[in-house]
């Protein structure tokens, strides 16, 4: 998994929010939280020592409370926000050493952006909001028609290019806005909350279709959410923030199985384990040489239980593209269902 | 002798007063109490009827300090004297707008009635796509052409599209330079609060120093001056008023400032820069009559008429006649907004 450079490298990140940034630098260094700065120093602390690597063809999800500094985080990778301190790499470029000119070839051509609030043009068609990128770049409308109605049809809404975004739906607008990014053909794409000022089903149609492109577009993918349903559905890497503080950050099963503080143990309490976590989670080495069956790796808890019918004991043989990669006891499945504490050597005391 | 020359007395001066004594010119006040030979009477003011220690009051027992009619001959000679430099500057900067004036008053009246009034609504046509709007223009023009007022209908028209369209070219950019600083703002906020309030004889005043009553930029500066106060105000609100996400999405996929102005900012902010210039054309309109005072030909001119001359019947035809321009003006740039909106809204 770590052979690659990652595409992204955020190291030692802090953002501070004020008048004199630089000056409370020390006192956050000397370990004065978000409260504190507030309080003594009325700056507020944005993020503090923020450390991820982000792999290429990989979505990471940043989730956390409101205000918990989400957008702050995101934008800095595209640097609409400068740093405090800190770096930001771009396939191994610090992005804060690119001059104004090199900023926006990089905004151009390496990374895209969706919105919450989709932020389409309003006097655009739709195709030309499609087409922002090319048109930023000032290419020639004949060399970025084509592209820009492939992907109108890929976010399935071929037909409305004539149309304006206040004449379609939520829902639509928000397709645009992805096949905006898309039009792009940046391999970076940061979303901000893109689903989140949807409808829940609708939501669920445009995480499906998210899930669908990159299954094969591979695009190196930042996508931030106060929802940890979606978190886990769409995340390869996840990152939690608190108080613009990374808490953890893991694969979303490890997380689950394995949370580092009482916090995260409290965010993931309401979730149904079942149907999130996985065979391939929770398996153990072969040992046994006869099972009572076979599962796959990539089954869900739900669908393991769905398949004994709610028979509670035996081995099952866990296999991988039909290859044998290890066993599932029933009673660790069992056990993987109740909530986990903190784990010891990390609890707060 | 007057009230205040025993404080004088008491602190002293009276000596400097009188070496400081100035022989200038007598008020008309002084002239009229020397007539009624009233000067010994004063000493007995009682206490409820003190005046003011104002200059002039302070003078008449003191004549070293000076009387308010200096302090206004300071204004007037300090502004004698910068008028030269000041005209040296103004007069060729200012040069095009007489053209502009002259130019389109020249054309409106010599295009033909025929070709000028189906032109005029052929452009209400493409402004607003409404076919009433383009009725009511015709029959307000039929009306007006009917009763005579046609010539000078057009000339009011022909000074308010010159002004209004100087106004825009001036108002946008300040106010796209207002909203980029907050400075800036704070600077001209209380300047466009001036020119507005600012009773428009006042600014008449110097203007009639400065350049001669029968160029046209006269009245063409003071229209100005007024109206363009609203495009500056609602272009600097529009563009501040755009959506901070819009401006983050044209930031993140790279703009230049430039694209960024023009792609979207002016056209986010049109919505509110097309309700400053609707509300520029009714203030050009307001200043029509005024205007008149310095040669501005049109229906103003006939108000004056009817006010000079007590021709009620002329001032209040052609005071409806400058209303029904309103409603017209007003009527057809509000669709044309619509329009705009209805393209826009999110
Ligand atoms: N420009 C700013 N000035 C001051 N404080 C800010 C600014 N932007 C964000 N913050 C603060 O930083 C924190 C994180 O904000 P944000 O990144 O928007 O959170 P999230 O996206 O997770 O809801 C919040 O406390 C917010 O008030
Ligand atoms: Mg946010």
């Amino acid at each position: 998994m770590m052979t690659k450079d990652p595409m992204i490298s955020i190291r030692k990140l802090y953002k501070v929010f004020g008048p004199t940034p630089s000056e409370m630098m020390q006192h956050v260094l000397h370990g004065l939280g978000k409260e504190e700065l507030l309080d003594q120093h009325g700056h507020v602390l944005g993020l503090q020592d923020i450390n991820v690597d982000m792999q290429e063809g990989e979505t990471t999800v940043v989730m956390g409370l409101s205000g918990s500094g989400k957008s702050t985080l995101i934008r800095h990778v595209n640097r609409l926000i400068d740093p405090t301190a800190g770096e930001v790499l771009i396939q191994g470029e610090n992005i804060l050493d690119a001059n104004a000119d090199a900023l926006r070839g990089i905004r151009r051509t390496q990374m895209s952006m969706v919105f919450q609030h989709f932020a389409l043009l309003p006097h655009k068609t739709v195709l030309d909001n499609v087409a922002l990128a090319p048109i930023v770049r000032g290419d020639a409308p004949e060399t970025y028609k084509k592209d820009a109605l492939h992907w109108l049809e890929r976010v399935g809404l071929s037909g409305y290019e004539a149309h304006y975004p206040h004449q379609l739906s939520g829902g639509m607008q928000q397709r645009v806005g992805i096949a905006r990014a898309l039009t792009s053909n940046a391999p970076i794409m940061l979303m901000d909350e893109a689903f989140s000022a949807l409808d829940p089903l609708i939501r669920t149609d445009m995480q499906d279709l998210l899930l669908e492109l990159q299954k094969e577009l591979h695009k190196t993918i930042v996508f931030i959410s106060h929802d940890l349903d979606e978190a886990l559905k769409l995340a390869d890497h996840l990152v939690i923030l608190k108080d613009g503080k990374v808490v953890q950050q893991d694969e979303p099963q490890r997380i689950l199985l394995q949370p580092e503080d009482d916090y995260i143990v409290d965010f993931i309490a309401d979730i149904n384990r079942a149907r999130v976590l996985k065979v391939r989670s929770i398996m153990e080495p072969i040992k046994l040489d006869s099972f009572v069956g076979q599962v796959d790796q990539e089954d869900t808890l739900e669908d393991v239980i769905a398949m004994t019918g709610g028979d509670t004991s035996g081995t099952y043989q866990v296999l991988s593209n039909g290859q044998p990669v290890g066993q599932l006891d029933l009673k660790t499945l069992m056990r993987a269902l109740v909530r986990t504490q903190a784990s010891a050597s990390k609890r707060v005391i | 002798m007057a009230t205040y020359d025993k404080l004088f007395e008491t602190l002293g001066l009276t000596d400097w007063c009188d070496v400081n004594k100035s022989g200038g010119p007598m008020s008309m006040a002084d002239l009229l109490k020397q007539a009624k030979g009233e000067d010994a009477s004063v000493d007995d003011t009682s206490f409820w009827e003190t005046p003011f220690p104002s200059l002039d009051e302070l003078n008449s027992a003191c004549p070293a300090i000076p009387k308010s009619r200096d302090f206004t001959d300071i204004v007037e000679n300090s502004f004698l004297s910068i008028k030269d430099p000041l005209k040296a500057v103004l007069d060729p900067i200012t040069q095009p707008l007489s053209w502009a004036l002259d130019g389109s008053l020249w054309l409106f009246e010599a295009t033909p009635w025929f070709v000028l009034i189906p032109l005029l609504l052929l452009a209400v046509f493409y402004a607003t796509r409404s076919f009433g709007l383009v009725l009511f223009v015709g029959i307000t023009f039929l009306i007006m052409a009917v009763i005579d007022h046609y010539v000078p209908a057009i000339q009011t028209l022909s000074i308010i599209f010159v002004c209004t369209g100087f106004s825009v070219i001036l108002g946008v950019p300040i106010g796209i330079l207002m909203s980029r600083s907050n400075t800036l703002q704070k600077v001209m906020i209380p300047i466009l609060d001036m020119l507005q309030t600012l009773p428009t004889f006042v600014y008449l005043i110097p203007l009639i120093f400065l350049f001669s009553v029968t160029e046209s930029k006269l009245y063409g500066i003071a229209i100005i001056l007024y109206a363009v106060v609203p495009v500056v105000r609602l272009t600097d609100l529009g563009i501040r008023l755009v959506d901070k996400e819009v401006l983050e999405a044209a930031h993140a996929f790279g703009m230049t400032d430039r694209q960024k102005l023009f792609k979207v900012q002016i056209p986010l902010a049109l919505p509110n820069i097309m309700a400053g210039v609707n509300q520029t054309i009714m203030m050009s309109l307001a200043m029509v009559v005024i205007a008149s005072l310095v040669s501005a030909p049109g229906l103003g001119v006939l108000v004056l008429r009817g006010i000079r001359n007590l021709e009620l019947g002329v001032g209040l035809v052609a005071g409806f006649g400058i209303v029904m321009l309103a409603v017209l003006l007003d009527r057809v740039t509000k669709k044309a907004l619509a329009r705009v909106n209805a393209a826009q809204k999110q």
